[in-house]
């Protein structure tokens, strides 16, 4: 689903924030990625988001090379992937229906199919009886799960977070784990950037340990047997 | 199969969203139906501060429209003008009366004149006394200071045979002065047509202004919903989706200056209306004041609509690069 191979960054400002990092991630796996702040996690994700370009070697998205790609495509393989945010992203002018459906809105889909789509995305994190609410009235697991509706509305095959679990408890903490398993489980490649240490080590999963740019470390010890 | 192939473990619910060409295109046409709402939307949200950016288009547009009306009925006024141009031949002091009929008969009969008038030293004073109020003054003097005048009226008014027969007349030793009337309605058109290079400048001048309004406001609008757009860019939209809403907006602004600015001319042509119809009568015209033409009202708002537009469109190209998702 993803594959990075002898992938290097480096900012204008001489910052090399990723050096010759090789790993691929299939579909229906689960994978933590992992690593101080600073060391690399944030500009792996923007490689995979298109928001930055590699400054050395070729990241793959269902087999399409991403260099390859043009400003004007980056909107299309953004609609393949699924992205949750630390901070939610919601916009609080509009309802927790309407935030979940701006992915379904953009992609172009019909009114009847959105109506179905969000409320069964919805149902899947349990939020169907919160639709018309505004997300401000919400908690902060519920505002998450509103997050995470939004990303896989669309079905994207590949879901990313980033710190997804950052301002949860771990009884909520537990529950979007859940709820990242279940996508997994059906064939969405899941990664979750975090440094929750408590939350990986109750999950055993493959991880990608980042240090200085360096990926140290690439476990395969989850219970997929990827 | 391969163990991790999506296809393997997908239960039927999962299948990738695929949308067909027929809803995208209703999606997009609803897209914009929804962007030129929420502009609507969004002006009705903070009407204090949309008013502002409208007045300030409608002004900046309503004065050259303004002008421009002003100029047109100048226009029609000044045009029989020159139908009537005629010469004024002041005779010398000591022609009397008959001889001066005798002159404007003889002159009656050149080809280029279609007739003459006659006013003599005596009808001239009394005119003078009834026009100028300084009858009493005209009174203590020895004598009647006025010259004796034929008023000659051209056949044709093209301004070479005008000014041939001015030449023509002035040569004659009982004509102290032929003087052409109509340089100063050739001076007026003259100052008319310089009025319209001036509304020219004008106009593009404040169309430059609106746009900047118009690129203001919008930069505004950017920045206050700088976490909209992240969230749209993240998920995919494109940056024709981002712009659309903002475009809209532009166009509302300047298409509801238009109008105002309509309203505003309007207004005011109303407001001068009598007194310029009085003014006009005083100068024997028939002439009243013409408002806007039908096609001056309909292009006025969508010009200034596309004004709107252009300056939404440069904030948008300007401002939008800057937004981009960060985590």
């Amino acid at each position: 689903m993803i594959k990075f191979d002898r992938v290097s960054k480096r900012y204008p400002n001489g910052k090399d924030a990723l050096r010759r990092i090789n790993f691929e991630l299939p579909a229906g796996q689960l994978t933590f990625l992992t690593g101080h702040s600073g060391a690399g996690k944030s500009t792996l994700l923007k490689l995979i988001m298109m928001i930055e370009r590699p400054t050395q070697g070729q990241v793959f998205v269902e087999g399409q090379n991403l260099n390859g790609f043009s400003t004007r495509q980056v909107p299309f393989l953004r609609r393949k992937i699924g992205m949750v945010h630390q901070n939610h992203q919601l916009l609080f002018d509009r309802s927790v229906f309407d935030n979940v459906a701006l992915p379904l809105v953009i992609a172009g889909f019909a009114r009847a199919d959105i109506g179905k789509r969000v409320r069964a995305a919805l149902d899947k994190v349990g939020l169907l009886n919160k639709e018309k609410l505004n997300p401000i009235m919400l908690s902060g697991g519920e505002q998450q799960r509103v997050g995470i509706a939004r990303a896989v509305v669309n079905k994207p095959p590949l879901l990313l977070a980033d710190e997804p679990t950052g301002n949860l408890d771990p009884a909520l903490s537990a529950e979007i784990m859940d709820l990242f398993h279940d996508f997994a489980r059906v064939g969405v490649a899941v990664l979750i950037a975090t440094h929750d240490l408590s939350l990986i080590a109750r999950h055993r999963h493959r991880l990608l340990t980042l240090r200085e740019g360096r990926l140290i470390h690439d476990g395969e010890d989850d219970d997929h047997g990827a | 199969m391969a163990p991790n192939s999506p296809r393997a473990r997908r239960p039927g619910g999962a299948r990738s969203a695929r949308t067909s060409l027929g809803d995208r295109l209703r999606a997009w046409r609803h897209h914009h139906r929804d962007s030129l709402r929420d502009a609507l939307n969004r002006m009705r949200a903070a009407p204090s501060s949309a008013l502002m950016t409208v007045l300030v288009i409608a002004i900046a547009l309503a004065l050259p429209a303004g002008l421009a009306v002003l100029l047109d009925n100048a226009r029609v006024i000044t045009k029989g003008w020159d139908g009537n141009a005629h010469l004024s031949v002041f005779l010398e002091m000591d022609v009397d009366e008959d001889r001066q009929r005798r002159l404007a008969d003889d002159w009656a009969d050149f080809d280029t004149v279609k007739r003459t008038e006659v006013i003599t030293r005596a009808q001239a004073l009394d005119e003078f006394k009834a026009l100028s109020g300084f009858g009493d003054v005209l009174e203590a003097l020895p004598d009647n200071p006025l010259p004796p005048l034929i008023v000659v009226y051209p056949d044709n008014t093209a301004p070479g045979q005008v000014e041939a027969l001015q030449t023509r007349l002035n040569a004659l030793p009982e004509v102290d002065n032929a003087q052409l009337d109509v340089a100063w309605v050739r001076r007026l058109h003259a100052i008319i047509e310089l009025g319209d290079r001036l509304i020219g400048v004008l106009t593009l001048g404040l169309a430059a202004a609106v746009v900047l309004v118009v690129v203001n406001t919008i930069r505004l609008a950017i920045e206050s919903r700088r976490e909209e757009i992240v969230v749209i860019k993240i998920v995919g939209g494109t940056d024709g989706f981002v712009r659309r809403p903002f475009l809209y907006s532009g166009f509302c602004f300047g298409f509801a200056g238009g109008v105002l600015s309509l309203v505003l001319v309007g207004t005011a042509l109303w407001w001068l209306g009598g007194p310029i119809d009085e003014l006009l009568n005083l100068y024997e015209s028939e002439h009243s004041l013409t408002g806007m033409s039908p096609s001056t009202v309909l292009v006025l708002p969508l010009f200034s609509g596309t004004l709107g537009l252009l300056g939404a469109w440069l904030a948008v190209s300007r401002h939008l690069g800057d937004v981009e998702p960060q985590f």
